[in-house]
């Protein structure tokens, strides 16, 4: 027994030593990185906070669908686990919009038409296509239904090692740098400079300032909240079904570990013969 | 699914088939009354785990290329559809890709074992070649898979990866322009990958019934690597003993399964692979998945990329020939002090390996990566070779019987028996 332990605990302290000896020469910082928010929909139980879902969008809506993409479809906006708008707002919302139809009419021509809750967000009227927003910008504007998902951060070791654990888990970390990218207008003379985003310059000039939106609910119009109540508004449009599935996901776990417990006890009363 | 099969059918129905189609009886000796040594540890229900997982992969990826479409203007947004719009896309999706990881943990788990315990060796070596035959169809089927939602980092991946064989003199170019079906990645190349991609699996479930013929050949290895000499003594009936050990265990590992579709299923994959391909832009840090890092890391350790190729294919094809470079004829770690402690060292050096394959190069990183290299390398060309020639091992159990009964420290041993 003794030599087990040596024989893996001398290995397991190099691993340690090297682990440690790298995360040292991995760290050359040049800019902050994303400080972690809390969120609503974070950990075990976590949902999204309807009235901000709601907030969320609307500062979606007022400033970046002039530029930005949204690929949902508009019927998921009833979700009642999302924003959970009436159905009624969501048609008017979709009617609202123009809709290039899927096929041309019989005289054969390309057609728009009112949306309908079914079809996606249309791209913004100004860029109909990425090529068209890239030379305005020098770079297109990425769609925002999976943004959440596709910002991270680095965690760094031994963090991202925790971010994995059952009540460590955190995963929100899209969210944190659409937060920080939108705080991160720290320059007033260079509106492209931004603390948070990698190498500072960066394409978007700053697209929102406190008081450009004004909130129904009457939550104070800074920029700190836009930043929250978008990048909550996004997380839920990268990820709609979080709520359904950490609901199925709690079921799932009781019953494998109700199912672990029942078949380690008759694993011990099948082998208890042999002992 | 060896020998003659000691199964009766007891009704006259089953008598009738049994004596033109014997599969019940196959089926009853190879699962209910095949001999398992009696002193396995739950390291060996990761075969039973594995054949789970291969077949959850298998309903799971069939049901997803229902709704994916294969063409690099479609791949993504169909993705997009089956999270979205498909009921319950998201689970089977979310258990298709943490599905692959979980597959490649338990694969780890089980050829860690049977290094640890010398399970490569006489007579198994033939199961063992299978088994890395069995892990390279794997590793090509998940690359695959990897590139079929045209993410950003599937593109990346995919060049990189077929970029590798350009570096065979002569001939890489035609074999590179070949795979890719055109002059670089594009639709042919995205097109023949989802073909293989449903293909590989059959044949990896193909080679895994040799795998299991050939275990059921030569018998189960164990954790004090002596051969079964009394079937009696030494072992229990498949079932229910293995049955249920295997269940539990099975069930344990659902649960972190389970633990990752549900409350963590984007942590294994890249933020890249969220963002559309586009051949113009290339991710910032291009990353495999976590199970590909310390191949990945030894060809990067390596400045030429002739060598860094041959490296990294040595790195896995070196595992064929395990039962030839270990000249120990003790088989256990158990027994073995010396072999014990360089086998933690190998541990160490996949794992590190594999965290600096996930990091960016630096001058620091490269320098780490060669010496855990040369850690793997050596561990497989000179210590395994060495060890047998100067380890002094500790003695080996008679039986397999006495080494549980030592352990167990059951005085009477003959009740054991029935």
């Amino acid at each position: 027994m003794i030599r087990l332990k040596t024989s893996f605990f001398i290995p397991a302290a190099l691993a340690l030593l090297l682990a440690s000896g790298v995360g040292a020469l991995a760290q050359e910082e040049d800019q902050p990185k994303p400080s972690r928010q809390s969120w609503t929909f974070s950990g075990f139980f976590g949902t999204f906070d309807q009235a901000q879902l709601q907030r969320g969008f609307e500062v979606y809506k007022e400033v970046c669908s002039t530029c930005h993409r949204l690929s949902i479809p508009f019927r998921t906006l009833s979700d009642p686990d999302g924003p959970g708008y009436s159905l009624d707002q969501v048609k008017a919302l979709a009617a609202s919009y123009q809709v290039t139809n899927d096929e041309p009419n019989d005289k054969g021509e390309i057609f728009k038409r009112p949306g309908l809750p079914s079809d996606v967000f249309p791209p913004p009227d100004a860029y109909p296509n990425d090529q068209a927003a890239a030379a305005a910008f020098g770079k297109a504007p990425p769609d925002m239904a999976l943004l959440a998902k596709a910002r991270k951060y680095e965690r760094g070791f031994p963090w991202f090692i925790f971010d994995a654990l059952p009540f460590f888990q955190y995963q929100e970390i899209g969210a944190d740098y659409i937060d920080a990218i939108l705080n991160g207008y720290t320059k007033s003379d260079d509106p492209q400079w931004n603390l948070y985003y990698p190498g500072h310059k960066i394409a978007m000039p700053q697209p929102i300032t406190d008081g450009r939106v004004e909130y129904k609910d009457g939550t104070p119009s800074t920029v700190a909240n836009y930043a929250k109540d978008v990048a909550s508004f996004l997380s839920w449009a990268a990820e709609p079904t979080l709520v359904e599935r950490k609901k199925i996901g709690l079921r799932v776990m009781v019953f494998l570990i109700v199912l672990s417990a029942l078949l380690y006890f008759t694993k011990k009363r099948i082998w208890s013969d042999l002992h | 699914m060896s020998g003659t099969s000691t199964y009766v059918p007891k009704s006259a129905l089953g008598r009738w088939f049994e004596s033109r189609l014997p599969i019940v009886g196959l089926v009853h000796s190879s699962f209910v009354a095949y001999p398992v040594p009696r002193n396995l540890n739950y390291l060996w229900t990761f075969g039973a785990i594995l054949s789970f997982m291969l077949v959850a992969q298998i309903v799971s990826g069939v049901i997803l290329a229902m709704h994916y479409v294969p063409s690099s203007k479609m791949a993504f947004d169909s993705i997009e559809h089956i999270m979205r719009d498909v009921n319950y896309g998201w689970l089977i999706r979310y258990l298709h890709t943490n599905g692959a990881s979980m597959f490649f943990f338990a694969v780890y788990m089980h050829m860690f074992r049977g290094i640890y315990y010398g399970s490569y060796k006489a007579p198994r070596e033939v199961l063992w070649i299978l088994g890395v035959i069995i892990y390279l169809l794997m590793m090509a089927t998940a690359f695959m898979g990897y590139v079929l939602p045209w993410g950003s980092m599937s593109f990346a991946g995919a060049t990189v990866i077929t970029n590798l064989f350009t570096a065979i003199p002569l001939v890489g170019g035609g074999v590179a322009h070949w795979l890719w079906g055109g002059y670089a990645v594009g639709d042919p190349t995205l097109n023949r990958f989802f073909s293989l991609h449903y293909l590989l699996p059959f044949m990896i479930a193909g080679v895994v019934g040799l795998h299991v013929w050939a275990l059921h050949v030569s018998g189960q290895n164990n954790p004090d690597g002596v051969e079964v000499k009394n079937v009696k003594r030494d072992t229990v009936a498949f079932t229910p003993y293995a049955t249920i050990k295997d269940l539990f265990g099975l069930s344990l590992f659902l649960i972190l399964y389970a633990w990752f579709v549900f409350y963590i299923p984007n942590y294994l994959l890249d933020a890249d692979n969220s963002v559309p391909a586009n051949p113009l832009v290339t991710p910032a840090h291009i990353v495999p998945e976590w199970y590909l890092l310390p191949f990945y890391a030894i060809l990067r350790a390596i400045p030429n990329k002739l060598v860094g190729v041959v490296a990294l294919a040595a790195a896995i094809v070196l595992l064929a020939f395990l039962p030839w470079l270990d000249t120990s004829p003790v088989k256990s770690a158990k027994y073995r002090p010396l072999f014990r402690f360089f086998f933690w060292v190998f541990v160490v050096c996949c794992v590190g390996l594999g965290y600096l394959g996930s990091q960016e190069v630096s001058d620091g990183t490269t320098l780490v990566a060669r010496i855990l290299a040369i850690g793997y390398f050596g561990f497989l060309l000179v210590v395994l070779p060495l060890l047998g020639l100067i380890e002094k091992t500790k003695p080996i159990p008679a039986s397999i019987a006495d080494a549980v009964l030592t352990k167990a420290s059951v005085p009477s041993a003959p009740s054991v028996a029935s």
